[in-house]
């Protein structure tokens, strides 16, 4: 809480021309006195001289609160840090006042004079900021006691590499593991597609090698036979339940990996979506939680391809085991085989129903690599591919070249219309539009279909966290099932922090891939171990040291931000008061702006700061003499630097509006849009990501809650007897800023000349 | 002397990654990086596949982090010359070229508006004019301008200097050399377009309206040299025929023999681009295999919705030009009609691959180089990440700078 606030105003970059900064000073001086005890100009304030002159300031202790008011605060970020001993604020001259304005007709400031629009813009955003500075705690960050162990579930490839990686960086490891020995899918692979250079020869899968290292390892304690039955707590002090042969077990563990794999394709599997859960609870009624799909079962989709019909019918899982075995061996008679053919994409890529609707993107890769067993095998055998696509990006193309020049494969893109079993067991294939230019048939003594991957979190929780929002990750639908990211550039990201998936559980990947993945994924895990161990959040907000404070005295139990938060942060008792948990929270504010009874906030971000910020600016009485006023808030992550941008190129927008950034859209609090408007603002227009399938919001949820909230705050304006269309929502990406002063425009336009004048001005 | 430091070459999508996610368990990092900024490809793109998302997105979140984070230090216009040691113990010579621009500069661009001199902007990738003194791009980080110096008239000039109220600007600034000692080095010296040049009977980059997929890019961004207005470069007329030759460069052993893995998306996201713009245009993929795995196959079927997108599966043969109408005439076989013809198209992208930005060059440090230019790994100090190490997506970029990050804790740890 800054009481001793210094005022540094910057005159370079047009500011101090255009917003006279002398004036401004004075005006500093004139309304907060004593508060205020330096208000200085400098003529570039980023310069070494303006630099010195606020360190001085600080170290003399004159000031513990610094204003700058300069450019953005995303530039010269490293100039105008102070140390420990003063708080900083950046008020936005530059990209906002004097880059951005341009003057109204209305404004009839004489010449040479600073106009009055702009006047009063440059002074809102000072008041704006020093209030800020006043209301401005710094957070201390609490270290709770850390379990610095991870606990990997599956104890496959991944899983394996996974707790490797772990226990070399001196981690405990945990590692549970289904089955009753280690090694996955891949300790029943008889080879793995290359991951090194020249990407051309099959090799062994060294699955065995793994087993022994992780069997070795006295960092890492192996569960077999055991599955995870509960995670209960926060990051960096679960609980493992683990259901073993001999009982549960109950194990701290910090964080976790979740590298449970895939499961290979069911035909006769339908996957039927559970409901998604209520919106909101009412009093005394069940908690809504979210609910993994169900499996029913239907008919056999490979059918017309001979499946579960023709006994030398078989899938690319059967054909790996078969070659871990030894011998080819035909299933009906046990006859080497001579002929494989293969057809690609069986059950996937289809939006049929029983089909995959993506591509497990192994199976073109993983047919050549079959192919190569039965030459290896067999060097007369024969074998043909039948594709849609190859899909062999990237280096798998030098594997796949090297199997076109193998004479015994025959490849062709074509349609399979018709599969017979003839009456010595051969098959029969029958493909149209192949790259003969004619319909082709061969018959095989196996057909292979190459069927796809299905993650282990389709249907179960698997991760079964003892969460008030329920078991399982939330909305992995989005992925089919794998508990995937929605974000390109951070692909490690999930709704439950501290929980980072790998491998085939996390997207359909070959070994080396999968081995990539679960060094990323464990360090992820080490990260969030260590982050907490420093008191820190995790990304997106990696280093913030705040958490949120719960005013339980005046909490009503109406559960809002339990269910809404994103991370699932928040738990309950039987009478609904929420239960913070630190370490699962990433800050973003969303439960601070849920909650109606505004009992959530941080020492350095809440519902009085901004609502003190928005009370400090001055609205003129008359719209057609001061003109209107509207607070725009915006996400601080992508439309504030959008506005930045649009600065930069020269944008220009109604010198009316107002900018507050705020964390998130979630964060705001349905009493910030009742205060503008009890102020006499015109209207309040809410800048931020996009939102549902493809949402970009870094909070994942934030911006679509608040949108969803709009309800509340129309229900709030009516109550006030005012129009709702005076608070919008827009949705802004970072890059739309050539679209920003269009959309600030038309808000603006659409208050002045379709609403009117906000009734309660001069109140 | 141990260091536990960890030098991080190339500040593009996959070295940040790795420097953050070392420096956010708490290990001090160093990227070095050549250009003017951080962000290096992905900057120059419009939109991600398959979300359809902003580049500039993610950045400003990792540039955020960056600012935040003490353990990270980074350096622009820098090169690595040398690294010599062993695991643990490495010494890295570092030659920082001179930017010409100091810390001063706040990015106000009245150097830029004196310059006299014009040139092909590199970010735009020919299809704009920049200044001598520049900002690197519209969301650079650092938010520095730069002078190019082979093109600036100097001190005879000068007008830059003068325009300079920050004293920002220093005509005579050296190359200096800078050490750093750290324990591990990542390679995350990622790709280059293939240049069009080498493909002669694609018209080695001679035909105005055969762009590359980057200039693509570049036309599609807002920031772009037509704001996003995806025109004719020839004469900026609307295009209404537009077709798309796949594997241009690559999966050919006399140019890239290997798949540049995000062709095949890259084109369906630029058919949304066009789309947008041009309801009624009609798009032809020319394409060998489309490759689309994981979820990006659901993209794909989304595009194959469009009933004006055609895919013909089939090799280009040749790409000219018709001077009089700067239309571009493909001819192409369709492997499944069993045709070859040729068609008329207003424009035409071809989709270019990627080849490793050290590829022909020899690398310090004992980092071995395959036979197309890529980055082996060497699992004992040294390692790769993204594309560097092979073809990727951004993505699995992602995942194995990530991953290569700790392998580099890991080399630092416990020696």
């Amino acid at each position: 809480m800054s009481s001793k606030i210094g005022v540094y105003i910057c005159e370079g970059c047009d500011i101090g021309p255009q917003l006279n900064a002398g004036q401004l000073a004075e005006f500093v001086q004139s309304e907060y006195g004593g508060s205020c005890p330096v208000v200085k100009t400098a003529p570039v304030l980023c310069s070494q001289e303006g630099k010195n002159l606020i360190q001085a300031d600080v170290d003399a202790e004159t000031v513990d609160g610094v204003a700058v008011c300069a450019c953005s605060p995303r530039v010269k970020w490293d100039v105008f840090q102070f140390g420990e001993k003063a708080v900083v604020e950046r008020v936005n001259l530059r990209e906002q006042c004097a880059w951005t304005y341009v003057r109204p007709e209305a404004d009839q400031t004489a010449e040479g004079e600073v106009p009055e629009t702009l006047r009063m813009m440059a002074q809102d955003y000072i008041r704006m900021g020093i209030i800020k500075l006043q209301k401005h705690t710094v957070p201390q960050p609490e270290i709770p006691e850390v379990t610095k162990t991870i606990l990997v579930v599956g104890g496959g490839n991944t899983g394996m590499t996974a707790a490797l990686g772990g226990a070399k960086l001196g981690y405990d490891v945990v590692l549970v593991e289904k089955q009753d020995q280690l090694g996955g899918f891949g300790a029943k692979m008889y080879k793995q597609v290359p991951y090194s250079h020249p990407y051309t020869q099959a090799m062994p899968t060294g699955i065995d090698k793994k087993i022994n290292d992780v069997s070795a390892s006295d960092k890492i304690r192996v569960f077999t036979g055991s599955t995870l039955s509960k995670l209960e707590g926060a990051p960096g002090q679960y609980t493992a339940v683990v259901a073993t042969g001999n009982g549960d077990e109950r194990i701290p563990v910090g964080s976790v990996v979740l590298a449970t794999g895939w499961k290979p394709f069911d035909p006769e599997a339908r996957v039927v979506e559970a409901e998604p859960p209520k919106e909101e609870a009412k009093e005394g009624e069940e908690i809504a939680t979210i609910e993994t799909p169900e499996i029913q079962k239907g008919e056999n989709v490979l059918a017309p391809l001979g499946h579960g019909k023709f006994t030398n019918v078989i899938t690319n899982v059967d054909m790996e085991l078969m070659a871990k075995k030894g011998e080819l061996l035909r299933p009906s008679d046990g006859r080497p085989v001579q002929s494989v053919a293969f057809i690609q994409c069986a059950g996937q890529r289809s939006k049929e129903e029983g089909h995959l609707d993506y591509c497990s993107s192994v199976c073109c890769v993983v047919s050549l690599k079959q192919a190569g067993y039965l030459r290896e095998k067999n060097p007369d055998g024969k074998a043909f591919i039948f594709y849609k696509d190859m899909i062999v990006p990237g280096v798998q193309e030098l594997y796949y070249k090297a199997a076109q020049d193998d004479p015994g494969i025959f490849l062709t893109k074509g349609d399979v219309v018709e599969v017979k079993e003839d009456s010595d067991g051969g098959i029969i294939v029958r493909a149209e539009n192949t790259l003969l230019g004619e319909p082709m048939e061969v018959k095989v003594d196996v057909l292979v279909l190459a069927t796809g991957m299905v993650p282990t979190t389709l249907a179960e929780p698997v991760m079964n966290f003892a969460y008030r929002q329920g078991p399982a990750f939330p909305d992995l639908s989005l992925f089919s099932g794998f508990a995937d990211s929605n974000y390109i550039c951070f692909p490690y990201e999930t709704r439950r922090t501290g929980v980072y998936s790998a491998g085939c559980v996390h997207q359909p990947m070959l070994m080396g891939a999968a081995e990539d993945d679960a060094a990323g994924a464990v360090l992820k895990a080490i990260q969030c171990l260590e982050s907490i161990n420093r008191g820190m959040s995790v990304h997106p907000r990696s280093g913030d040291v705040s958490f949120p404070k719960f005013n339980m005295v005046r909490c009503t139990q109406c559960k809002r931000c339990t269910e809404e938060c994103p991370f699932g942060a928040l738990d309950d008792d039987e009478k609904g008061t929420p239960q913070p948990n630190p370490t699962r929270c990433r800050r973003c504010g969303t439960c601070m702006g849920a909650c109606p009874e505004r009992v959530i906030s941080f020492e350095e971000y809440n519902v009085d700061m901004i609502a003190s910020m928005i009370k400090e600016n001055e609205v003129p009485d008359d719209i057609d003499e001061g003109g209107p006023r509207v607070i725009v808030f915006v996400c601080e992550n992508d439309a504030y630097p959008a506005l930045d941008m649009a600065a930069f190129q020269g944008k220009k927008w109604s010198p009316y509006v107002r900018f507050i950034s705020v964390r998130c859209l979630g964060s705001i609090n349905s009493i910030w849009v009742a205060d503008s408007m009890s102020k006499g603002i015109d209207g309040v227009l809410l800048l931020g990501c996009k939102y549902g399938d493809d949402y970009q919001c870094h909070f994942a949820k934030g911006s679509e809650l608040c949108n969803k909230r709009m309800e509340n705050i129309a229900e709030t304006l009516g109550r006030l007897q005012l129009e709702p269309e005076r608070v919008q929502q827009k949705q802004v990406a970072i890059d739309e800023y050539d679209k920003i002063p269009q959309i600030i425009d038309d808000f603006m336009n659409h208050i002045i000349d379709d609403i009117g004048a906000n009734p309660y001005k001069g109140f | 002397m141990e260091h536990s430091g960890i030098l991080v070459v190339g500040g593009g999508f996959s070295g940040i990654t790795a420097a953050l996610e070392a420096a956010e368990v708490g290990h001090e990092v160093f990227i070095v990086e050549k250009g003017s900024y951080l962000g290096g490809r992905v900057s120059q793109l419009n939109q991600y596949f398959p979300k359809l998302c902003p580049p500039s997105c993610g950045l400003e979140i990792n540039f955020q982090r960056i600012k935040n984070n003490p353990k990270v230090k980074f350096f622009t216009m820098a090169e690595v010359v040398s690294v010599t040691g062993t695991p643990g113990n490495y010494t890295a010579k570092v030659k920082l070229s001179p930017r010409y621009v100091n810390t001063n500069c706040t990015g106000c661009d009245k150097c830029s508006q004196v310059c006299p001199v014009e040139t092909d902007s590199e970010f735009e990738l020919g299809l704009a004019k920049r200044k001598a003194i520049y900002r690197p791009h519209l969301a650079s980080f650092p938010l520095r301008y730069v002078i190019d110096p082979v093109v600036c008239l100097g001190k005879s000039c000068s007008k830059c200097v003068e325009a300079c109220s920050y004293d920002a600007v220093e005509l005579d600034d050296r190359e200096k050399e800078i050490t750093l000692n750290v324990g591990s080095v990542i390679w995350a010296t990622g790709w280059k377009p293939y240049d069009p040049k080498k493909l002669e009977i694609l018209g080695a980059g001679t035909i105005k309206n055969a762009i590359t997929n980057m200039q693509m890019e570049r036309l599609a961004s807002p920031s772009g040299p037509t704001s996003g207005q995806i025109t004719r470069p020839s004469d900026g007329k609307a295009p209404e025929r537009i077709a798309f030759v796949q594997c241009a460069g690559s999966r050919d052993e006399s140019h890239l023999p290997y798949c540049s893995y995000i062709c095949c998306m890259a084109s369906l996201k630029q058919v949304t681009y066009l789309r947008a713009q041009y309801p009624d245009a009609e798009i032809v993929i020319y394409y060998i295999d489309i490759r689309t795995p994981g979820r990006y196959d659901k993209f794909l079927q989304r595009i194959r919705e469009d009933e004006k997108v055609l895919m013909v599966k089939g090799k280009v043969a040749q790409v000219t030009e018709d001077g009089a109408t700067g239309d571009v005439l493909v001819m192409a076989e369709d492997i499944i009609q069993g045709l070859k013809k040729e068609e008329r198209f207003n424009m035409v992208v071809l989709a270019t691959g990627m080849e490793p930005s050290v590829a022909g060059t020899t690398l310090p440090a004992g980092m071995q180089q395959d036979d197309d230019g890529f980055c082996i790994s060497q699992e004992n100090g040294v390692f790769s990440a993204g594309c560097a190490k092979m073809p990727l997506d951004v993505m699995r970029s992602a995942q194995t700078a990530t991953g290569a990050a700790l392998k580099a804790i890991q080399t630092v740890v416990g020696r």
